[in-house]
C-alpha cells in the first residue's frame, strides 16, 4: 500500500524502527529518515553501561541496511514544519515534502544551572558523542561525582566503578530511582552500590561547582556547605521532550507532543512516538504518560506504522523498563505510579526477588531483580486483567512460573 | 568470523558470518532476519531471542547461565533440550557451521 512520502524526524529508536515497521507493513513511497546527530542510528542503552568500560556493538544495522531498503537517511538537523505545504524545513535549506510526518526527536538532557555548572568535566550524557568524550574522561578520572541517582546516574557509576574509579551518587531525594521503583527494590540497588565502593548521599542536592584556573571543575558544593572532591562530573536529573518542532507548528504540547491512542497529533498527517510523545495510557488508567525506554520507543513505532499503512491499531503496549547494575538485571513491567501496596516474592537475600506493587488489590507493576522469567510472566499478566492477589503473592513459597501460564501475545 | 545458518519458521534459510565476539542473535538482527526480536537488546532479559540448535549440530557451544536457563522456562513457543538464547552465545571461530532454528513465535 502506498500513502505518498513519509518523513521520519529523529534517528534514535523510535525513528530508526518506525522505518523498518513501514517497510514490514508492506509501505512502497518515499521514506526519509532525518538524523540531527549526523550518525545513522544505534543502541542507546549501552552507552550508560558496557560502552563506557569495555565495546559495545551500537549500530541497528549495517549501513547498506537503509539503501537496501530505500530509506533515505539524512543528516541534518529539522528546522521546522510547515503544515499547509507539508514540508519539512531543513538546517541546510532544504525542504522535505511529506504525506505524513512522524515526530521521533526524543528528549535532551536536564542541565543543571548552577555557579561552575559550565565548567569543563561537567557533563551530561545522552548521545554517542557524549558518551565518547566521557568514555575518554574516565580513563584518567580519578574521582567521579554523579549528579542523581536515577538510572542514567547509577548505571554510569556502577561502569565507572568497573573501572575502579572512585565514585560518590547524590540523589536529592530520601533515596534512589525513587521515582521509578520500590523502596524494597531502591534499597536492594543503594546496598550493592555500598558493597561495590560507590558512596551515595541521598536528600543532598549540589548548589555549585568550583573550578581551578584552567576551568576544570575540582570539587562539587553541597547544599549542607560541605565540598566533594570531583575532576568529573556527570549530570543525570533526567531529561526534557524535545518538543521545539511541534510547538513551532503550533501543535499541542503539554510534557511532550499530545498525541490520541493512535499516536497521532491533533494534525491527522502527523504523528509523535517515543520519548518526546504524551500518549493515553491504558496500563496507567487512561491518565497521559510520557515514557523514557526502549520498549516505548519500539512499539509507538510498530504501532504508528501500522496506522499509517491503513490499519487502524490502538497503542496498548504494557510499558517496560530494564537497568543493569554490577550483577544485578533490574526488570520492570508495568507502571507502578499510585501503587498503596507491595509484596516481595523470591529470595531477596540471594538477590533474585520481584517486588509485586498493587492499587487497590490490583496488580499493576512488578519489578524484577534477576527474576527475568517473573518479569516476562508479569508483562502476559499485565496485558490482560491480572487475577493475582496480594495474598497470594504472600504465601511461603509463592512461585509465579507455577502458576497457570497467563496467555502469550 | 563463523558462518552461521539461520532458518527461520517459514523455512527460509539465511547464512551469515558473524564476526567473533558478536552473538548470535546480534549476528540474526544485525542481518535484518526476521523471527528473532531480542527486544531488550541483548541482556539475557526478554527470552525474544529464542533459538533450537539443530539438532545434529556438532560445534562447540558456550555453556548455559542460570538466567538464561530460567528465561527457557518462560518463552513463548516451547522449550526443547535444544533450547538456546542467542544473545547468550558470543560467537567464536570454532563455532563455525552452527545451524539455529528459529521458533514459531518470540512473543
Amino acid at each position: 500500500m502506498d500513502v505518498g512520502d513519509v518523513v521520519v524526524v529523529g534517528g534514535g529508536q523510535a525513528g530508526f524502527q518506525v522505518c523498518v515497521s513501514l517497510r514490514d507493513n508492506g509501505f512502497t513511497g518515499k521514506l526519509t529518515l532525518v538524523c540531527g546527530e549526523r550518525v545513522p542510528p544505534y543502541q542507546r542503552p549501552p552507552l550508560s553501561k558496557s560502552f563506557l568500560y569495555g565495546d559495545a556493538d551500537l549500530p541497528f544495522r549495517p549501513d547498506d541496511f537503509y539503501p537496501q531498503h530505500r530509506i533515505d537517511v539524512v543528516e541534518r538537523s529539522a528546522t521546522g514544519i510547515d503544515r499547509i505545504e507539508h514540508k519539512v524545513h531543513l538546517d541546510d535549506g532544504r525542504q522535505l515534502p511529506y504525506h505524513r510526518l512522524v515526530l521521533a526527536t526524543g528528549a535532551y538532557p536536564r542541565l543543571l544551572n548552577l555557579p561552575g555548572s559550565r565548567l569543563r568535566g561537567v557533563t551530561a550524557l545522552r548521545t554517542l558523542a557524549d558518551a565518547e568524550i566521557l568514555k575518554g574522561q574516565l580513563e584518567t578520572s580519578r574521582r567521579l561525582v554523579v549528579i542523581g541517582g536515577g538510572f542514567i546516574g547509577l548505571e554510569v557509576a556502577a561502569a565507572a566503578r568497573k573501572l575502579d574509579v572512585p565514585v560518590t551518587v547524590i540523589e536529592s531525594l530520601s533515596r534512589t530511582m525513587a521515582r521509578a521503583v520500590s523502596i524494597q527494590m531502591s534499597t536492594h540497588l543503594t546496598q550493592e552500590h555500598g558493597r561495590q565502593g560507590t558512596t551515595v548521599l541521598v536528600g543532598r542536592s549540589v548548589t555549585a561547582f568550583d573550578g581551578d584556573a584552567s576551568g576544570r571543575v575540582t570539587k562539587v558544593v553541597l547544599d549542607d556547605g560541605s565540598r566533594l572532591e570531583a575532576d568529573l562530573v556527570v549530570v543525570g536529573v533526567g531529561v526534557a521532550p524535545d518538543t521545539e518542532l511541534a510547538a513551532g507548528a503550533g501543535l499541542k504540547v503539554d510534557n511532550g507532543v499530545v498525541v490520541d491512542e493512535y499516536l497521532r497529533t491533533e494534525d491527522e498527517t502527523i504523528y509523535a512516538i517515543g520519548d518526546c510523545a504524551s500518549y493515553p495510557s491504558a496500563h496507567s488508567g487512561g491518565q497521559r504518560v510520557r515514557l523514557e525506554s526502549v520498549q516505548n520507543a519500539v512499539d509507538h513505532a510498530h504501532c504508528a506504522a501500522a496506522n499509517i499503512c491503513g490499519k487502524p491499531t490502538r497503542y496498548t503496549a504494557v510499558p517496560w523498563f530494564w537497568s543493569d547494575q554490577y550483577g544485578i538485571k533490574l526488570q520492570i513491567a508495568g507502571i507502578s505510579t499510585g501503587c498503596d501496596q507491595t509484596v516481595v516474592a523470591g529470595d531477596p537475600e540471594a538477590g533474585k526477588f520481584s517486588v509485586f506493587c498493587f492499587r487497590q488489590g490490583k496488580l499493576i507493576a512488578v519489578e524484577s531483580a534477576n527474576k527475568p522469567a517473573d518479569h516476562v510472566l508479569a508483562r502476559r499478566l499485565l496485558a490482560g486483567d491480572p487475577d493475582l492477589t496480594p495474598q497470594e503473592v504472600a504465601t511461603p513459597g509463592f512461585d509465579l512460573k507455577a502458576r497457570p501460564k497467563p496467555p502469550v501475545g | 568470523m563463523a558462518k552461521i545458518t539461520y532458518k527461520s519458521f517459514d523455512g527460509t534459510t539465511t547464512i551469515v558470518d558473524v564476526p567473533a565476539g558478536r552473538s548470535v542473535m546480534r549476528g540474526a538482527v544485525a542481518n535484518g532476519i526476521a523471527g528473532i526480536l531480542a527486544e531488550c537488546g541483548g541482556g539475557a532479559t526478554c527470552g525474544t531471542c529464542h533459538v533450537y540448535i539443530d539438532e545434529d549440530n556438532t560445534v562447540p557451544l558456550p555453556p548455559m547461565l542460570d538466567l538464561e536457563d530460567e528465561l527457557l522456562e518462560v518463552t513463548a513457543s516451547e522449550r526443547k533440550d535444544n533450547s538456546r538464547l542467542g544473545c547468550q552465545m558470543p560467537v567464536s571461530e570454532d563455532m563455525d557451521g552452527l545451524v539455529v532454528h528459529m521458533p514459531e513465535r518470540q512473543l
